[in-house]
């Protein structure tokens, strides 16, 4: 139960899409960032084409297009910090984790030691962590 | 139990082959939409329809289907049809519903 | 589209007033603004206005009040890292009124 007698759901929000080429991935931050106000049990996931969401080194200048990619770090600030990368749509696309962005978050259990916000995770472990979910919210 | 939707063709999108790859066994899937063609016998994506239908079910919202030109005996054997309260009973069986965009 | 005059300049503003073009943003710009809620601003608002320019330079996005909180507290320390502190700088809300001022859209969420 949460300060306030509200009860507290776990929410995985599942990304799937590209940043740049639909309004999906923003869209998807956008929720997140509105949503964490409610203080609920959090997880982001990037599967498939959403894994590029989180690739370093994003540069819009040339595109005429907002880059929120910096937006990503900030989600430690507002608790979010349960990220799950699918391991097999990161390999599947060349990529690893030291190609994307490195989030952190503070662990304030811990003395506020800076701790990696991003697991990566195989199909078992991905399926256990939706079928734990109460709510999948799908961008 | 969760509830898989698919919309997407698989032709167009991953969606099912992911979602098929992320469903655990006793979960449901219901193809909709343009999902409706991977419930279709014939195509690239059979073997792996039938193969996820020995641990899940899988059903196809039939309106979508027909209005693709196609009929009941167009589908991959075990596919099963369900009309709109069908599927209004399947989301209402369900644990969670998860969309594959 | 409404604008306030900074200096001679014409300064676009949205409905609610908040500065259209973040780039178009000058102190001056920020005196204007707060003028207009009748506030004078000190070296403590504008501790605040530039935490939230920094912060946004960073993330790309005006923080929610409970994240400026924390964060604010984590900086400038926790006499000044609580709602009671902020909302006697900026009465109509520390996030919304002072993104105003630092030239900033409504924070996310913000209604």
């Amino acid at each position: 139960m949460e300060e306030g007698g509200g009860v507290t759901k776990k929410f995985l929000y599942v990304n799937r899409k590209a940043p740049y080429g639909s309004i999906y991935a923003l869209e998807s931050l956008e929720v997140v960032l509105i949503g964490a106000a409610f203080e609920q049990d959090v997880s982001l996931a990037f599967i498939d084409d959403g894994v590029y969401q989180l690739k370093k080194n994003q540069s819009t200048d040339g595109i005429g297009m907002k880059n929120f990619s910096p937006t990503y770090n900030a989600l430690g600030d507002y608790d979010i910090n349960k990220i799950y990368v699918d391991k097999d749509s990161l390999e599947q696309r060349g990529l690893s984790l030291d190609d994307l962005m490195n989030l952190t978050y503070e662990d304030e259990n811990d003395n506020y030691a800076e701790k990696p916000s991003i697991s990566l995770v195989n199909s078992e472990e991905l399926a256990a962590l939706m079928e734990q979910q109460d709510v999948v919210l799908s961008f | 139990m969760t509830l898989h939707i698919v919309n997407k063709s698989p032709f167009e999108t991953n969606s099912l082959e992911t979602c098929l790859r992320l469903a655990r066994s006793g979960h449901c899937v219901l193809l909709f939409e343009d999902g409706v063609y991977g419930a279709s016998k014939g195509t690239r994506f059979e073997a792996l329809l039938t193969e996820a239908m020995q641990n899940c079910k899988i059903h196809v919202l039939l309106p979508d289907f027909e209005a693709r030109g196609m009929k009941a005996d167009n589908l991959i054997a075990g596919i099963e049809t369900v009309d709109y309260l069908g599927f209004v009973d399947l989301v209402t069986a369900s644990e969670r519903v998860q969309s594959w965009l | 589209m409404a604008s306030i005059d900074v200096n001679g300049k014409s300064v676009e503003v949205d409905e609610e007033g908040y500065l259209v073009n973040l780039s178009e943003w000058t102190q001056d710009a920020a005196k204007i603004l707060s003028a207009q809620d009748e506030l004078e601003l000190t070296d403590n608002h504008w501790e605040v206005i530039n935490f939230l320019r920094e912060y946004y330079d960073e993330y790309q996005i005006a923080p929610a009040v409970r994240v400026l909180t924390k964060a604010i507290g984590k900086k400038l320390g926790p006499e000044k890292g609580n709602s009671k502190y902020l909302y006697e700088l900026f009465p109509y809300g520390p996030a919304k009124q002072a993104c105003r001022f630092a030239g900033l859209p409504k924070p996310t969420g913000c209604v």
